[in-house]
């Protein structure tokens, strides 16, 4: 039992080095530039954070997807818990949600730059108009499952709307804030770099961009496992802590 | 603590045809314990709603002795509904205003035998020990009147009985209004001041009823049992009810 317990915890070392394997196999056989060593990377990689280039285009970047983020989450809870509670205001904007989660992330950042120019504002408005329908649409969804039998609970014992808000609905929809908050993360991450390419003199996109006009991909490969890295701190160091405190009620 | 007028003329779900209360009429005395049997689906649920202010769609009024106000209300509901991301004590404490005296707290757990779980989760808690729970939290509040819909339903019968001699010796102690919906006759008469009898929807009172055994008396199944046959020898209209 303690064999299989042991194993499993090698098991994510284990994948992780099968994966540099097959990536040193497959660059080793096709020895071209368009697919570097996991070396030459590194190296790339340690040369980049040395000259300060590379934390700073992240720290850009991490800052826009930070604000962007935390406006979209922030609006995004409000609205969707309105809707989720009031029948009348979600069908009356059903429609319009359906409409904007439809449209495609290009075309509200290209609409956002023309309309309000090449500016930093622009950009993240960009940022929240795409993420901000997934968010309202999740926590929307999360609302409509709220218990009733503790809700009429609160209202029987006047928990009056802020306790509420705090004790008996938010524990509830801390699932689905997790959900839009994970998936949110991710789909953020993409549009940011897109953002950045098309209207930003800097940021990870703007990289990017610089290096597939020089065909540098070992450049690009150094930047992708940079942000990756970092998704993978804040999910370690936030979100998991985070899951483990709201969750710690269960059996 | 003042006497309750209710008075409901009639109470009519949008989608019925025919109202499920309809010329109800009970005054609840001051620290009166009061059983309401009847059948089920017959309204009292419904009743202990309108009571509570959770449905507000009926035509009538409900007086706190001459005033027209919302009574202070704690339900014990069929469920305990107690949040499960919030420990025993913090269940109770919730109910209650800021300012709230923890000794009182620690005064009805210790009652209810609870004080040892006081820092569980509900979802580690025994059925009987979450029904306890929720006793606590609405005599907490010190309500003016104690709603409780079958609140003993769900649990076996060792257990119920222990769970309603708890629930018994805290009102002995601190004594408040209390309405109980039950279909259990024998659990009524262990309880109740008065016996309330219910038609089938539209609901009205058929009769009322006060049980003679004194409160020293309760816990003796023989003098219960008695009283419950000649009940049903008096009143033969009754047994349908039940």
């Amino acid at each position: 039992m303690r064999h299989y317990l042991h194993l499993n915890k090698c098991l994510p070392t284990l994948s992780a080095l099968a994966f540099l394997a097959l990536w040193q196999g497959l660059a080793a056989y096709l020895n071209s530039s368009t697919l570097p060593m996991p070396e030459v990377v590194a190296k790339v990689f340690w040369q980049a954070c040395v000259s300060g280039q590379l934390p700073y285009h992240l720290g850009v970047t991490l800052l826009r997807l930070v604000v962007g983020f935390a406006v979209a989450m922030l609006l995004g809870c409000a609205i969707g818990i309105v809707l989720g509670r009031n029948k009348k205001l979600d069908a009356f904007f059903d429609n319009w949600l359906v409409m904007f989660l439809n449209i495609p992330a290009l075309v509200t950042i290209i609409l956002c730059y023309v309309w309000f120019g090449l500016i930093e504002s622009a950009a993240i408005l960009a940022v929240v108009v795409n993420k901000l329908p997934n968010v309202i649409v999740t926590i929307r969804e999360g609302t409509r499952t709220l218990d009733q039998d503790l809700l009429e609970m609160a209202r029987c014992y006047r928990f009056g709307k802020r306790k509420t808000l705090i004790h008996v609905i938010w524990p509830q929809l801390h699932p689905f804030v997790m959900g839009a908050t994970r998936s949110g993360l991710a789909l953020i991450w993409k549009i940011i770099l897109v953002v950045e390419l098309l209207g930003r003199s800097n940021g990870m996109g703007y990289q990017l961009h610089l290096f597939f006009q020089l065909f540098d991909v070992a450049s690009i490969l150094a930047y992708t496992i940079a942000f990756v890295g970092v998704i993978q701190l804040i999910e370690l160091l936030v979100l998991k802590p985070l899951d483990k405190k709201a969750l710690r009620w269960r059996r | 603590m003042t006497d309750i007028h209710i008075n409901i003329r009639s109470k009519l779900y949008p989608t019925a045809t025919t109202p499920s209360i309809s010329n109800f009429k009970l005054s609840l005395q001051s620290n009166e314990f009061i059983c309401l049997v009847g059948p089920s689906g017959c309204g009292k649920t419904t009743l202990l709603n309108i009571i509570s202010g959770l449905d507000e769609d009926y035509d009538g009024d409900i007086l706190v002795g001459e005033q027209h106000t919302q009574p202070k209300i704690g339900y014990i509901f069929q469920n305990p509904r107690l949040l499960p991301w919030r420990t025993v004590r913090e269940n109770i404490e919730l109910a209650l205003d800021a300012a709230v005296d923890a000794a009182v707290i620690d005064e009805l757990l210790e009652l209810m035998q609870l004080t040892q779980a006081q820092h569980s989760y509900p979802e580690r808690l025994s059925l009987g020990m979450s029904r306890r729970v929720a006793i606590i939290r609405a005599f907490a509040i010190d309500p003016e009147v104690l709603l409780m819909d079958e609140p003993f339903v769900s649990l076996d019968a060792p257990t119920a009985r222990q769970v309603r001699e708890l629930l018994l010796k805290l009102w002995l102690q601190r004594p408040h209004t209390v309405l109980f919906v039950t279909h259990d006759l024998r659990e009524a008469i262990a309880l109740a001041d008065r016996l309330i009898f219910l038609s089938a929807s539209p609901m009205q009172v058929v009769s009322e009823i006060s049980v003679p055994i004194a409160r020293d008396q309760r816990d003796d199944e023989s003098a219960i049992e008695a009283f419950r046959q000649q009940l049903l020898q008096h009143h033969p209209d009754i047994k349908q009810l039940l």
